[in-house]
């Protein structure tokens, strides 16, 4: 049975200056270890379990966590508690230690302002429900994240870690659904089409004015959300009326003069000269912050790069017209097709020369994004980008030189961001990896040339043993139905009647196909390690299995994998799944030379994405290594890479990949079964088997 | 309505079927016909592909043979094949061989499905030859004037695997179908389920709301379909959260968060 006896005074010093690194830190961990020590010990375990946790991240956010928490357990629930101490670790890992200092404090307000409600709804919990509860109502494509409060920069909404306003977990959940809905309300309809920051100039208390300004255009959403979406408008109105929010007199004429249907922004700055003299409402529960500034960078940036993204498309379109663009080339225009309703957003038909054309892809969602922030298509915006702008580095998400993003001072432009597990913290570190997809160099060398003629002897082999796995149709005999009339069968059973036995029913030949649906994903391990024969040997090992998999006609990708530190994570393109093999491929497999270190889990990560866009019955990871995972910097050498590793492993099992691992590290099997299962990895005590052995295994494993 | 069994070359579409035109496609599906063209119609499951041919069945006054494609339909299941009867074996047609004969429609629903061997079979009945060949029997058979080839499949489903190839497809007057424009959809749903218009309204507004999230978790919207299944419901008394949920929702996913927030879109709406 479990020790339920509460932990002594000395065994909470112990463990805290332990994990508080005291000797190096001088933080005093007596007071606060006389204070667990009065906790009962589920409470006890709970505390310390997360300092823990947090410790492996920043030992002074650990602390600061244990000092507040001690006070919050009392009336506070568990899960909210965790919630606040993850939210403090992201922000540690995203913004630096001030910014996660700044969450552990506000726990104190929090729980103040949130006294006896454990009933929070944690953003991790609703985020994914309310994003596609967002996607699903009309206008731009939003996103929606994490952040100190609700507002939107009119891309992206953000809500805060934790709603726990309401009694109810229910409630809780509503009212972060209507602060989605009023948020998502503001870029429908059209609240940030005017500059806000101009407009709000004029008044001497500009704190004041926004303030005013933001229930008043609250007014007028909620009257919009009240004609389009009424259940909902239903469900905010209740939590209004729960929550007690008075409105100053004479306010009720303003939300009747807002709640007509042709109400805009301009009408909501109108009456702001009327109310700016008076009293400013309260807040309503769901009504979010209006932060001007993000929006207007937003939308700066946005308006830009729609204006060109569109007259590149168009031009691309008069391209496939065999248009050439020129002062009398024909011209496109935009109708507006009347919605159904007022509340639609009008459909938009792009026309050339009076005549409507199937617009191009993503066209679409692009004239609804640019008519919400300017309320029409300005003409200037259907005039096809000229030779000098048609540039494709001008819009969209640019795809940079990995070498040339990389040099000079870091940035994470145009890279993939990927999570890390932290076994310490026993969560994900988010967006920790930053990782760049590059190509091999080509080299021609004669590599192939050498590797065929130092190996044809087990290429002929390989080949024999590869084609009797082929697709083959056999022939059934003997079926209850099928194409053809089984003849012997057939003989058989006219006997078998003519003695008065019974006759058979199996009297049919069919042809049976059984298709290999298979995809598989090489993963080559680039790091430092491989250098000399270990990299000759997985060359070789490539070339053999390209020749053999080519017979089978099975999907195959290959990458390599390696990098250094967490910032900077590198995948080198081999052979993608589209791509034939052929002398390029054959010359980048040449080109496969050592790089740096050996950081498994966001390689698994982003391989296992490209995988799962394949359509396939049978999905392999085939992970070709030589040790196991290791990193220069932030700790992944170790535990750490090998838990990180092994969680990538189980998420990309979860997706349906099924993982395997050949390796030459003949320590191996002390961290291979946990990180790959007992089965699902093999160790070769050579080099010079790898060839052979790597199309042995993928033989054995496809069949 | 008493059943009875007929055989598919009997099967003509006797009353008018409930069909509002999007388009020209009734037009351009009877020169087709005049002209002894076969046809492909596109478009997303549910948006009125079989309905369209049903009514053209009707209108042309020919039978319809509708064969549902599958991932095992060989070429044998379309033409026919030899079976054992009293100790003989007999020929017997199949469903493409009977309307060659009959001069019906055969209509092959979501062609893509169905094994290469039985797509090729239909080439040399695709193009000006009109004639299918019977391998078993040595024969070709010479299609009756008024036969009529028909195919449907789903451009949404695309991949790598299941895609018409070009010797296929350039053989077909193509049409395209999407769903409704609103309006039109609005009136479909409330002739279909007897609910009323601003029921029916709600309906599609919801159908918008599942088609956005297309590429956002779901592989598609809610159909045509699906609203009047929801609107049946509805009309018998089901309060419309509920329809929704079960004539829609649980019909376009099995992923719960899926599942919660087409919900929420549904009491939001309602």
């Amino acid at each position: 049975m479990a020790d339920n006896h509460p932990l002594s005074a000395e065994q909470i010093r112990q463990a805290l200056e332990q994990w508080l690194e005291v000797e190096f830190t001088f933080i005093q961990v007596e007071d606060l270890a006389s204070s667990i020590v009065s906790l009962p010990r589920e409470d006890q375990d709970f505390l310390l379990g997360w300092v823990r946790r947090i410790a492996t991240t920043n030992i002074q956010i650990a602390h600061q966590f244990a000092l507040r928490a001690i006070s919050q357990l009392a009336h506070m629930d568990r899960r909210m508690i965790e919630a606040w101490a993850l939210h403090a670790m992201d922000t540690y890992d995203r913004a630096g230690s001030s910014p996660a200092f700044k969450v552990i404090n506000e726990l104190d307000n929090f729980a103040q302002l949130s006294h006896e409600h454990a009933a929070g709804a944690l953003f991790e919990e609703v985020g994914g429900i309310l994003l596609t509860f967002v996607r699903g109502l009309s206008g731009r494509h939003l996103k929606l994240e994490k952040g100190e409060a609700a507002y939107t920069d009119s891309e992206t909404l953000f809500l805060p870690a934790v709603v726990a306003q309401m009694r109810e977990a229910a409630d809780n959940f509503k009212l972060c659904k209507a602060m989605v809905a009023l948020l998502w309300a503001q870029t429908r309809y059209g609240t940030f089409r005017i500059n806000l920051t101009e407009a709000l100039k004029p008044y001497p208390d500009s704190d004041k004015a926004l303030k005013q300004f933001h229930a008043l255009e609250t007014l007028r959403l909620e009257a919009c959300i009240g004609r389009e979406l009424p259940g909902l408008y239903r469900e905010m109105q209740r939590l209004k009326t729960e929550t007690g929010v008075s409105q100053p007199a004479g306010w009720e004429h303003y939300a009747a003069d807002l709640a007509r249907p042709e109400a805009s922004v301009a009408d909501s700055l109108r009456l702001l000269e009327r109310v700016y003299p008076g009293a400013t409402p309260d807040a309503v529960c769901y009504q979010g912050e209006l932060r001007l500034d993000a929006v207007a960078a937003s939308i700066a940036a946005r308006i830009e790069r729609e204006k060109i993204l569109l007259r590149v498309k168009l031009a691309m379109e008069f391209e496939k017209q065999t248009i050439e663009i020129r002062s009398d080339a024909p011209s496109f225009d935009v109708k507006q097709i009347a919605a159904d309703d007022r509340s639609d957003l009008p459909r938009m038909e792009i026309t050339l020369d009076d005549a409507p054309i199937a617009p191009p892809e993503g066209v679409n969602q692009l004239l609804t994004s640019i008519f919400l922030d300017l309320g029409e298509i300005p003409p200037e915006y259907l005039v096809p980008a000229g030779p000098g702008e048609y540039d494709t580095s001008l819009f969209e998400d640019k795809t940079q030189d990995p070498d040339t993003v990389w040099q000079g001072t870091y940035h994470e432009e145009g890279a993939s961001l990927y999570p890390e597990w932290d076994f310490g913290r026993q969560h994900y570190r988010k967006n920790w990896c930053v990782l760049r997809e590059k190509e091999v160099k080509p080299l021609n060398d004669g590599f192939l040339q050498q590797t065929l003629d130092k190996h044809s002897g087990l290429v002929k082999h390989l080949r024999r043993t590869f084609e009797a796995m082929r697709d083959e149709n056999r022939l059934l005999k003997r079926e209850p139905s099928g194409d053809e009339v089984d003849i012997d069968a057939l003989i058989e059973a006219l006997a078998d009647a003519r003695d008065g036995s019974e006759m058979s029913e199996r009297l049919f030949m069919r042809m049976h196909r059984s298709e290999r649906n298979i995809a598989v994903m090489f993963m080559v391990d680039m790091s430092g390690s491989t250098k000399g024969w270990i990299n000759d040997a997985e060359r070789e090992s490539l070339i053999l299995l390209c020749e053999t998999l080519e017979l089978l006609g099975d999907r195959y990708a290959i990458y390599g994998f390696s990098g250094i530190t967490r910032k900077r994570c590198e995948i080198f393109r081999v052979k993608s799944f589209d791509e034939p093999y052929g002398e390029m491929v054959q010359r980048r497999i040449a080109g496969i030379s050592p790089q740096e270190y050996t950081r498994m889990g966001v390689a698994i990560r982003h391989l296992s994405t490209i995988l799962n866009e394949v359509d396939a019955r049978t999905k392999l990871l085939i992970t070709l290594s030589d040790g196991k995972p290791d990193d220069y910097h932030d700790g992944y050498r170790g535990q750490y890479g090998i838990e990180d590793t092994r969680m990538a492993l189980i998420e990309a099992k979860r997706s349906g990949i099924h993982p395997f691992c050949i390796t030459i590290d003949t320590e191996g099997r002390d961290y291979l079964p946990h990180m790959y299962g007992a089965v699902n990895y093999t160790v070769i005590a050579d080099v010079k088997e790898l060839p052979l052995k790597v199309t042995d295994i993928y033989r054995r494993l496809t069949r | 309505m008493q059943s009875r069994a007929l055989t598919s070359e009997e099967y003509y579409v006797e009353s008018e079927p409930y069909y509002e035109a999007t388009g020209d496609e009734i037009a351009i599906f009877e020169a087709a016909y005049q002209n002894k063209l076969p046809v492909l119609l596109k478009g997303p499951t549910g948006c009125g592909k079989t309905r369209f041919m049903e009514y053209m069945a009707w209108r042309l006054k020919r039978p319809l043979i509708t064969v549902s494609c599958h991932d095992d339909l060989t070429a044998s299941d379309l033409v026919g094949r030899f079976l054992i009867k009293g100790g003989e074996t007999v020929w017997v047609d199949g469903p493409l061989a009977r309307a060659v004969r009959a001069g019906a429609i055969c209509y092959l629903d979501e062609i893509v499905e169905a094994r290469k061997d039985a797509i090729v079979v239909i080439h040399p009945l695709a193009d000006d030859r009109r004639v299918l060949p019977m391998e078993k029997l040595g024969t070709l058979l010479q299609a009756n004037d008024d036969f009529c080839l028909a195919i449907s499949y789903n451009p949404g489903y695309q991949s790598v695997l299941k895609d018409l190839k070009q010797s296929t497809r350039q053989r077909f007057v193509a049409l395209e179908f999407d769903y409704p424009s609103a309006d039109l959809e609005r009136k479909i749903v409330a002739k279909e389920s007897g609910v009323d218009t601003a029921l029916a309204e709600k309906l599609v507004k919801f159908a918008h709301m599942t088609r956005n999230l297309k590429g956002s978790g779901l592989d598609e919207g809610a159909s045509t379909r699906l609203l009047v299944h929801a609107g049946k419901l509805i009309a018998s008394g089901v309060e419309p959260i509920a329809a929704c949920r079960s004539a829609i929702a649980q019909a376009i996913t099995d992923d719960a968060e899926m599942l919660a927030a087409v919900r929420e879109l549904s009491t939001s709406l309602f």
